[in-house]
């Protein structure tokens, strides 16, 4: 892994950057620049503590000021690794001075941002301590160095493309590859945790974070360490995913409130849910613009036994297991009922029938109040004081002390949802990876082909349709219980706040079509955004719209790419072109021959 | 007109009739093919060949007629159909492009692998041993087409070639008894277009009949054992490949009869008039007209002559064909 990185330049060095200085130079003042922003961080920004985070403070960095401390950091040893200094070549392998511009760009960005930010919240420029100005000052000369370095051309793209043909990395021992997983995944659970942790009145911080993470991991990208990091996740797909799950179980200890697990079960609960949908979108092709009303169900599935006075079935209680699949049952049954007359439509008109069905779901559960029909669900004042799980004795209500931390509801709740996760995620991978999964995939790819392989396109249809719904009914068992309540108005195509089949359908795309770790994704930066950056709130279904818009335009196959997971490090020399080289036109053209 | 009546005929059409609307794309054909045999089925565009074969494989209902497998008549839905033993390939490729080679000959097994939805989830010794066997069995057919070493790739970054070697590997991964090929050699040069004629004899050496759609009529003459001749929508003649070449509709099927009273013979006197008298004379005007008027003649050709000239043009026409596939790939 110590592939020397000013070799593999030095062809590139004729080419010169865009700003006219010697390469020398340019990557001296990146480094130098990259010391001062770290320097800087440790000065005072503003003297109003009013601030989020409080950035009056000089000895010491907060807030922000961490954030900007961690980019001119990654900056700092992009500059050394590009120096070809022994034991950080492995930083690099890409070996181009992409990275060295991103990573610049991201302190760049966080200090710019928060002195922005400083001057505006607070009333102008004269708001900025002189430890700002430093900060942005310094944090401005990376940006310019990186720019005067060689890159392969002047376009974006080349500056923050990754090269091709990434070295294979050098063999590691088995252990060591087991070490930079688990490294990695804690990485992930610090980055995650200081996220959620985010006091929801600091919009600027967790905007920090986010452009941080945004410029940070694409630089991570550029320099090849995400194509290498894949690789070794394949090499480990077990002890990789377990770690992952370890993660998830660390979380609620490391937090203090019990608001934040409250987060966590609802990511997981509505990860779940686009994970299902996943099933029906991603791997069956099937659009289904009303996958929510399964969610709801399940929902209303388990509130109806739950025990709650203000169920129809007030006397029932069943223990969760019969729950959950009184939840999944039902789901499954309307599931069937649904697919089994829409199945046989193609493209957009399933698209506009589920869309419909969705709707009537709702509208019919708003409606059988006693009133306007029978009373089964309470109309709109739903099923309420749904009364906390007990599984074998163990109160998922009350806060139980383990290992020494206290972890309340929600962080109970947040366990019983990582078992479920975990049964979800097998049942996807174990579906998808056999036949019934393929005749899914070939169903997606082409339909008429599919069908003349024998594939009874129809039942294969059904099954995935069903399954899909099974799946968000479980999560909707758990769904009820966390929010003590079940009323119809989530339940609907598009909302302000999820679930609602708009968001999981987003959740789903954004991640990654096709993939486990794309939906979850997927799910939890939906959820946390708009959760944490509370004056976008009226602005969430404009930003889903946006950042659709862009991922299409930039990166169509999601944020979680799905590639077939073999080809990653199949050394083939085949072009992966992503989605748009799809002859995608010519199927259609065809379809409509046959 | 059937010639021969064979003991046993793996296929049989009778009076398949494929109506849309006021259009009659198929009227009244019979087929048959029997066990063993190579089928051709020619015609020109728009004969109703490709709207035959989907009638034949259930992607279509026809009007009337009915279609019957080795004597049980076949329901009129395509995975029925390639679960009594038909399978087909596409006039214009449809591989599954988003997955692997060996996921597509996978995929092809379908029918000849038994486990659901359960199966698959509770991943019991009796699931690992199906599919291992069905690997087995797809990475033979891998083997037998020459795509072995290319079972990890992505379909879709296939040269058009092994695309379509692909595509009939899938159909034989559904153990079909009948096979039928639209198109096969479709856009290949003339050395792939033998290798898919040697691939087509040793598939019928593997005991499983062909019936096969094609415009090359080279290929159709060396592999076939009878040729059908459709003709809008109607059967014009079939028999063995020198009975079809020999036959006068066919030949006017393809090139168009000569009118009646033959108006282009007095231009062509005229022409030929003009050239003698322009080799009388040596310098008179008519010289300028001369070379043109044969000039203008030679697309009304014979197609044998053009095919001659594309064996001619081979060498080059190969080394080209090869660029381009490698272009088509990338």
């Amino acid at each position: 892994m110590t592939t020397s990185t000013t070799k593999t330049t030095a062809p590139a060095a004729e080419q010169r950057g865009i700003v006219p200085l010697p390469a020398p130079f340019a990557r001296l003042l990146v480094a130098v620049g990259a010391v001062a922003t770290i320097a800087s961080t440790f000065l005072a920004w503003t003297w109003d503590s009013e601030f989020p985070g409080d950035l009056t403070v000089t000895g010491y960095p907060a807030g922000l000021q961490t954030l900007a401390l961690v980019a001119g950091a990654l900056t700092l040893l992009y500059a050394l690794a590009g120096y070809g200094i022994r034991g950080l070549g492995w930083l690099n392998p890409g070996g181009s001075n992409n990275p060295v511009l991103l990573a610049a760009f991201s302190a760049f960005a966080v200090v710019w941002y928060t002195a922005i930010a400083i001057s505006y919240d607070l009333g102008g420029l004269a708001n900025l301590e002189p430890g700002a100005v430093v900060a942005a000052v310094a944090s401005l000369l990376p940006v310019v160095g990186a720019l005067a370095l060689p890159h392969p051309g002047r376009s974006l793209r080349d500056h923050i493309a990754k090269p091709d043909g990434i070295p294979a990395a050098a063999p590691l021992p088995s252990w060591a590859q087991r070490l930079i997983i688990s490294l990695a995944t804690a990485l992930g659970l610090v980055v995650f945790t200081y996220g959620i942790g985010v006091n929801d009145e600091e919009s600027e911080t967790f905007i920090g974070l986010l452009l941080l993470v945004l410029f940070g991991s694409m630089a991570l990208f550029a320099a090849g360490l995400f194509e290498r990091f894949t690789e070794l996740n394949a090499r480990h797909k077990g002890f990789a995913t377990t770690a992952v799950f370890l993660a998830a179980v660390i979380f609620p200890f490391t937090q203090s409130e019990d608001h934040n697990a409250n987060l966590g079960a609802n990511i997981l609960i509505f990860g779940t849910v686009a994970l299902g949908l996943n099933i029906v979108v991603g791997l069956t092709g099937l659009l289904d613009l009303g996958y929510v009303a399964f969610l709801g169900v399940g929902a209303y599935a388990a509130a109806l036994v739950s025990g709650s006075e203000f169920s129809r079935f007030s006397g029932v209680q069943v223990p969760f297991w019969a729950a959950a699949l009184i939840g999944m049952g039902a789901s499954l049954v309307f599931g069937v009922i649904i697919g089994a007359p829409t199945l046989r439509l193609r493209g957009d008109y399933l698209a506009i029938v589920t869309l419909g069905f969705g709707e009537i779901f709702r509208i019919t559960v708003n409606n059988l109040d006693g009133g306007s029909g029978p009373n089964l669900t309470n109309g709109p004042n739903g099923i309420s004081q749904i009364p906390d799980l007990e599984i074998f004795g163990f109160n998922l209500g009350a806060a139980h002390d383990i290992a020494g931390r206290t972890i309340g509801r929600f962080g109970n709740y947040l366990f019983l949802m990582l078992l479920i996760t975990a049964l979800i995620v097998l049942v996807f991978n174990r579906a998808a990876n056999s036949r019934i999964g393929r005749s899914w995939i070939a169903i997606r790819e082409d339909e008429t082909a599919a069908t003349a392989m024998g594939i009874n396109g129809f039942r294969v249809k059904l099954i995935a349709f069903a399954l899909g719904a099974s799946l968000a009914g479980l999560a909707g068992t758990v769904f009820a219980h966390v929010n003590y309540s079940v009323v119809p108005s989530p339940f609907q195509f598009a909302g302000a706040a999820p679930p609602n089949s708009a968001f999981l359908l987003a959740a789903v795309v954004l991640g990654g079509m096709g993939t486990v770790s794309g939906p979850l994704l997927g799910a939890s930066l939906l959820y946390l955004i708009p959760e944490k950056l509370s004056f976008l709130k009226e602005y969430e279904l404009f930003g889903f719209g946006v950042a659709l818009i862009l991922l299409m335009r930039f990166r169509p196959e999601g944020i979680v790419a799905n590639r077939r997971s073999q080809l990653e490090f199949h050394e083939t020399g085949q072009l992966d072109v992503p989605e748009q080289g799809l002859p995608d036109t010519t199927v259609g053209v065809t379809k409509a021959e046959a | 007109m059937t010639t021969t009546i064979a003991p046993s005929p793996v296929l049989e059409a009778s009076g398949v009739t494929m109506r849309f609307g006021g259009l009659t794309a198929v009227r009244n054909v019979d087929l048959t093919v029997n066990s063993g045999e190579i089928v051709g089925l020619i015609g020109p565009n728009g004969a109703g060949k490709t709207t035959f074969f989907n009638c034949l494989t259930g992607l279509y209902v026809p009007t009337e007629g009915k279609v019957s497998y080795k004597g049980t008549v076949l329901p009129p839905k395509p995975h029925l159909v390639t679960q009594a033993g038909i399978a087909r390939t596409f006039q214009n490729i449809r591989l599954f492009a988003n997955m692997t080679v060996l996921e597509n000959v996978l995929v092809g097994r379908h029918t000849r692998t038994k486990e659901g939805l359960w199966s698959a989830l509770l991943r019991g010794p009796g699931f690992k041993k199906a599919e291992a066997k069905s690997r087995e069995r797809a990475m033979e057919l891998l083997e037998f087409i020459g795509l072995q070493h290319k079972a990890d790739h992505l379909a879709r970054n296939l040269p058009y070639g092994e695309q379509r070697k692909l595509e009939i590997a899938r159909a034989l991964a559904s153990e079909p008894g009948l096979l039928l090929l639209d198109e096969p050699t479709a856009g290949m040069n003339p050395q792939e277009t033998r290798a898919t004629e040697e691939l087509v004899f040793a598939i019928r050496d593997m005991g499983i009949a062909v019936l096969v759609i094609e415009h090359d009529m080279r290929f159709i003459f060396n592999l076939c054992d009878r040729v059908t001749v459709l003709m809008q929508g109607e059967k014009l003649v079939e028999g063995t490949s020198d009975v079809v070449q020999g036959d006068e509709r066919v030949i006017a099927a393809y090139l168009g009869e000569p009118f009646e009273g033959a108006p282009g013979d007095e231009e062509v006197a005229e022409v030929e008039a003009a050239a003698a008298a322009a080799e009388g004379a040596d310098a008179s005007p008519e010289a300028g007209d001369a070379p043109a008027a044969p000039a203008d003649e030679a697309p009304a050709g014979t197609p044998e002559a053009e095919t001659e000239d594309a064996e001619t043009a081979s060498p080059e026409a190969d080394a080209q064909g090869k660029t381009r596939t490698e272009g088509d790939s990338q």
